[in-house]
């Protein structure tokens, strides 16, 4: 099956599931066998699941706790395979679904950088330009060189995302967003959000704040269980979710904090 | 499917349209220890990583790299030269350059099986070679390989050592079959210490048998002397083969008459079989990448 030239992602009928253990030690195995219990049990963590994105489309990837999104970012991130079905992006993925993965304690926030970009595919080069907007983007001052292990977690959260945000990549995946920062900085991270959706990049948000989906968003998918329980405009997306029901906007703003 | 039009705020001026050149394929990694090799510039840093942060909060750092080893040559020379004054002749050296080959085996081995575990946090969230991770441990060891053979080599000078064209290829041979066989190992025993962390442990008592299946704290000689016919299969074990290059390279030169020790206390065609074994070392190390390709799958969801 082929797909047009601005497809940007295309998730086909995509499967995974997990193990779940109940028992791990070697005793603990032996006596749950004895007594018959189960010792594991599998379930589908995402199933079934198709879709395709169109280059620069910004998609809202909403649902419970649990219900895959997880999941299905890490299978579009790369870092999982689908069991089966498959999973084709299209050009350089970059996100905050790993902002400081590989931040090493004991280095500093400088080295850390630089390490940080290269794990997410950035050259030594590309890391050099961009290394003063990175700098200014995370306002961490003079504890940049400083270990990170000596930093607030807001501090952290700044430099790692700083760093995601600079890769120049086709798409930008958004988990864990703004689960910490203070209030500045999250209206920073919005507009840089939307900076990076107004460039022409497919943008895929996982977020429970509905207004910052309806911001940021023309596009929701809900995963139910594992499945696309929904898949369409931002406002029905939202209904469907019932997280419209009882709340004004202005308290979601508020609840952009809980993310995640 | 649905350019949205009706929600959303004021919004709608058209976004630039950006043509991406790369073709539709899987977003995972290209694995493999080729993948590692074209992303030499991340190994590098990952591997800086490791040196600076192992020196991390030091006074003296990189210094205690030679401070080490030369302490354990000192060890040695007082307690098996002069305490005891038994083995071979220069029993000092002899043991402290098997030491280097053995230690740079066991901690490539050591720290390759953790790699993967200590690693997590990125394992499980960037698409990265997995293989990266034991090749760095394996790099990291290499490392600090590098001060023991300076420590070695003066100490040599010291007992009179004329250094002979094949120094350096014993050297390199050895390093080479080290290099290889520890970065096959350290690539099993990484993907099956995240299946379960009891790889971990039984590397320990692996390394603990490597340290006496090898001719460091007795002479080869004696290996010949009492196993007899015995003896070739002793020498089917890569690491002694790396170990007596090694002594061949050095310790060798430091005895009274060069040429008559290493008539009796190595093993014939040592050369040669130094290059056999690089080979049979290419060919575990193609396995052990067979082995981790079939199970790498699993590993971001059995890392928790």
């Amino acid at each position: 099956m082929s797909y047009p030239a601005d497809t940007s992602i295309v998730v086909d009928q995509a499967t995974k599931s997990f193990t779940l253990r109940y028992h791990r030690t070697f005793k603990q195995v032996t006596v749950a066998m004895l007594k018959g219990h189960q010792v594991s049990d599998t379930f589908q963590a995402v199933d079934d699941v198709s879709f395709t994105v169109e280059q620069g489309e910004s998609v809202g990837l909403m649902g419970l706790n649990g219900s895959g999104k997880s999941t299905l970012l890490k299978m579009i991130n790369g870092v999982m395979k689908p069991d089966s079905g498959r999973v084709l992006t299209r050009g350089r993925i970059a996100g905050l679904i790993a902002t400081g993965a590989g931040f090493h304690p004991q280095l500093t926030g400088r080295e850390n950088v630089y390490l940080n970009a290269a794990v997410l595919g950035m050259t030594e080069r590309e890391t050099a330009r961009k290394f003063d907007d990175i700098v200014e983007f995370a306002d961490i001052g003079r504890h940049l060189d400083s270990p990170v292990g000596n930093y607030s977690s807001g501090q952290f959260a700044r430099l790692g995302f700083a760093v995601a945000v600079h890769v120049d990549s086709d798409i930008f995946l958004a988990d864990e967003v703004l689960a910490v920062g203070d209030k500045p900085f999250k209206k920073k991270c919005l507009e840089r959000m939307q900076e990076i959706r107004d460039s022409g990049r497919t943008l895929l948000y996982v977020s429970h704040a509905a207004s910052s989906v309806r911001k940021m968003c023309d596009r929701v998918i809900v995963l139910e269980s594992g499945k696309v329980g929904y898949d369409g405009e931002v406002g029905p997306g939202i209904k469907y979710l019932k997280y419209d029901a009882g709340t004004d906007e202005e308290e979601q703003d508020e609840e952009l904090g809980a993310d995640i | 499917m649905s350019e949205a039009s009706s929600t959303g705020a004021a919004l709608e001026e058209p976004r630039p349209h950006r043509r991406v050149d790369a073709d539709l394929a899987p977003p995972t990694a290209r694995s493999g220890l080729l993948g590692v090799f074209q992303n030499r510039y991340l190994l590098r840093l990952l591997v800086r990583r490791e040196i600076s942060a192992r020196y991390s909060g030091s006074f003296l750092g990189l210094l205690w790299s030679y401070i080490n080893p030369l302490s354990q040559f000192l060890i040695y020379y007082f307690i098996l030269g002069k305490l005891l004054d038994r083995g071979t002749e220069n029993f000092a050296v002899h043991v402290f350059s098997a030491l280097i080959v053995v230690h740079f085996f066991i901690e490539t081995f050591n720290a390759g099986t953790r790699s993967i575990v200590r690693n997590k946090s990125l394992v499980r969230k960037m698409a990265l070679p997995r293989e990266m991770f034991p090749v760095a441990s394996m790099l990291v060891s290499l490392y600090h390989v590098a001060p023991q053979v300076v420590i070695l080599f003066v100490v040599c000078l010291f007992y009179g050592w004329v250094p002979d064209p094949m120094v350096p290829v014993a050297l390199a041979l050895a390093l080479g079959i080290i290099m290889l066989l520890a970065t096959a190992l350290a690539l099993l025993f990484s993907v099956a210490n995240v299946y379960f962390r009891d790889f971990a442990s039984v590397v320990s008592i692996l390394t603990n048998f490597v340290r006496f299946g090898v001719p460091m704290i007795y002479p080869y000689a004696v290996v010949e002397e009492r196993f007899g016919s015995f003896a070739q299969y002793y020498m089917l074990n890569p690491l002694a083969e790396a170990v007596l290059l090694v002594q061949r390279a050095f310790w060798v030169g430091t005895t009274q008459d060069p040429s008559a020790t290493a008539a009796t206390e190595l093993p014939d065609h040592l050369f040669t079989r130094g290059l056999a074994m690089v080979g049979v070392s290419l060919v575990v190390l193609v396995i052990a990448q067979l082995v981790f390709t079939r199970l790498e799958n699993k590993i971001p969801e059995r890392l928790n």
